[in-house]
């Protein structure tokens, strides 16, 4: 692994991020406004309270999912991908590359929504912001690495943009968006169990609702970064030096 | 051991299930310029991805450089143009070239030193996307030649370009086999392979020749190139 090189590529994906000022308009814009809308929606503090979080939660994932199946299939498809791996870069170094500009990516995008939410929209955050931020970041690192062995299944981007619903509104679904997870089967709780968006979504919760960092947190936390590393880890054996 | 740039000694490669490259064997001199042709179809692509070591072949061996195809050591020393362009479709010429130029670790300025030699001046500043075809295809070919590699893979470099284009990225390409570099071109317009110094000649992903372009014309008696090659396609034809 090199830092020269995976540096070079967290700012070339920027630069991408850059030139193309609708995407960086709408992967801010369009979360601030859902919440906006959720706040209005649900016309009573104490719901908003509730669902907010699971949208804090949910957001960053689906964001990166989207533009790193995207990304990376676009990547495969347009032959730099092929390009890189005659060049000395290492799956590390793209990956990580992917990571880190991903990340900041994510961090600007709850920075903004974090602080509609909690000034304007009256979200009552009893936690330390820190920890939102922690939260969020590894929940938009999860996103990714997801996004990047789901790219590896589609040949087409119809086919990627699919995986999205695919994914991530089972989860969705599972983690307490419509019904709480307790009232669900226990069929359905055990498969939420090992849906990772799950204990993304929990621990937002944890963060609005507890003053201090509580176990459950701690244990969503490293749940949530376990989950994104094997990821990566799957997403990495997707890259290929030699293909067909 | 060291005079050749490229040996490749019985590949197979299947591609879709099904064989293309039929048990091929030729070497390639050392700081020559080798071009390779053929009816479409017959595998230049297939070849070429053998050599630099992203295509999975068979059977049979691709040494480069003295190492076996797609090592960890040649991955500074070969520079590939794929047949389509690669290159960020979203950035500017110069930030695709800074990029793999970084990527490589090829000194300062070499993005711009190449973005000179492609004769892409003018458009250094452009995005990618917003490019002619011919533009587009030399700033994948600038890529190509960033950090100055021993051995250039270069795939239908010069597809869409006007004779006045073609004939300056010849003379570059000839510039660079004088100072020690080899390059493997394929092509598909006849006064290019009289460029080159060596030719080799597939059909169906065989080698039907593999000599100077002087030979090709001695051994079939015609005219031109053009007509040398239809006559060894249409002899082994018959032959077959
Ligand atoms: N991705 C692929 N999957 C399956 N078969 C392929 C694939 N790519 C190429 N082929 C087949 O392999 C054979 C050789 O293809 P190749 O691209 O090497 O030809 P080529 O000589 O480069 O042709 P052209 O001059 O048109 O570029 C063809 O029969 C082609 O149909
Ligand atoms: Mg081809």
């Amino acid at each position: 692994m090199s830092l020269t090189i995976t540096l070079a590529t967290t700012r070339r994906i920027l630069a991408q991020l850059r030139h193309d000022r609708r995407t960086l308009g709408l992967l801010i814009g369009v979360p601030s406004l859902l919440m906006i809308l959720l706040r209005y929606v649900m016309d009573r503090p104490q719901a908003f309270d509730r669902y907010g979080p699971i949208l804090l939660g949910v957001f960053p994932f689906i964001v990166m999912f989207i533009v790193t199946s995207i990304g990376t299939l676009r990547e495969r498809t347009s032959g730099t991908l092929e390009r890189l791996m005659t060049m000395p870069l290492g799956k590390l170094d793209l990956l990580v590359g992917y990571a880190l500009a991903f990340g900041v990516t994510a961090l600007v995008q709850a920075g903004v929504v974090g602080v509609i939410a909690l000034t304007w929209l009256g979200l009552d955050l009893q936690g330390p912001v820190w920890t939102l931020f922690l939260v969020t970041l590894l929940d938009a690192l999860l996103g990714m690495a997801l996004g990047l062995f789901a790219s590896a299944f589609a040949r087409t981007e119809f086919q990627a943009v699919q995986f999205m619903p695919a994914f991530v509104l089972p989860q969705v679904l599972l983690a307490g968006l419509f019904v709480p997870r307790g009232q669900m089967s226990a069929v359905l709780q055990w498969v939420a169990d090992v849906m990772p968006l799950a204990y993304a979504v929990e621990a937002m919760r944890e963060l609005t609702w507890h003053r201090s960092v509580t176990g459950t947190l701690a244990r969503d936390v490293a749940v949530i970064s376990g989950c994104a590393l094997l990821a990566l880890v799957l997403g990495a054996a997707t890259l290929r030096r030699r293909t067909d | 051991m060291m005079s050749y740039a490229v040996e490749v000694d019985g590949l197979r490669v299947a591609r879709g299930g099904r064989e293309v490259v039929h048990d091929l064997t030729f070497s390639v001199p050392r700081g020559s310029v080798v071009g390779l042709l053929g009816p479409s179809g017959c595998g230049k692509t297939t070849l070429m991805r053998s050599v630099v070591g992203v295509q999975i072949v068979a059977s049979g061996t691709v040494t480069v450089l003295g190492h076996p195809a797609g090592s960890r050591q040649l991955r500074r020393r070969v520079g590939y143009a794929t047949q389509n362009p690669a290159v960020y479709a979203d950035l500017s010429v110069r930030e695709n070239l800074r990029y793999f130029a970084s990527v490589l670790g090829a000194p300062r300025g070499d993005a711009d030193r190449v973005i000179e030699e492609v004769g892409l001046g003018g458009a250094r500043d452009r995005v990618a996307a917003n490019l002619s075809g011919g533009q587009l295809h030399r700033a994948s070919l600038a890529i190509a030649l960033l950090g100055a590699p021993e051995l250039l893979v270069l795939d239908e470099p010069t597809v869409g370009l006007d004779p006045v284009l073609r004939g300056e990225l010849w003379g570059l390409f000839h510039e660079l086999a004088a100072r020690g570099t080899t390059l493997l071109v394929s092509s598909h317009v006849m006064d290019e392979a009289a460029r080159c110094e060596r030719l080799l000649l597939m059909r169906e992903g065989e080698l039907l020749a593999d000599d100077t372009p002087d030979a090709l014309r001695t051994r079939t008696g015609a005219q031109d190139l053009e007509e040398a090659f239809l006559h060894i396609i249409q002899g082994h034809e018959v032959a077959a």
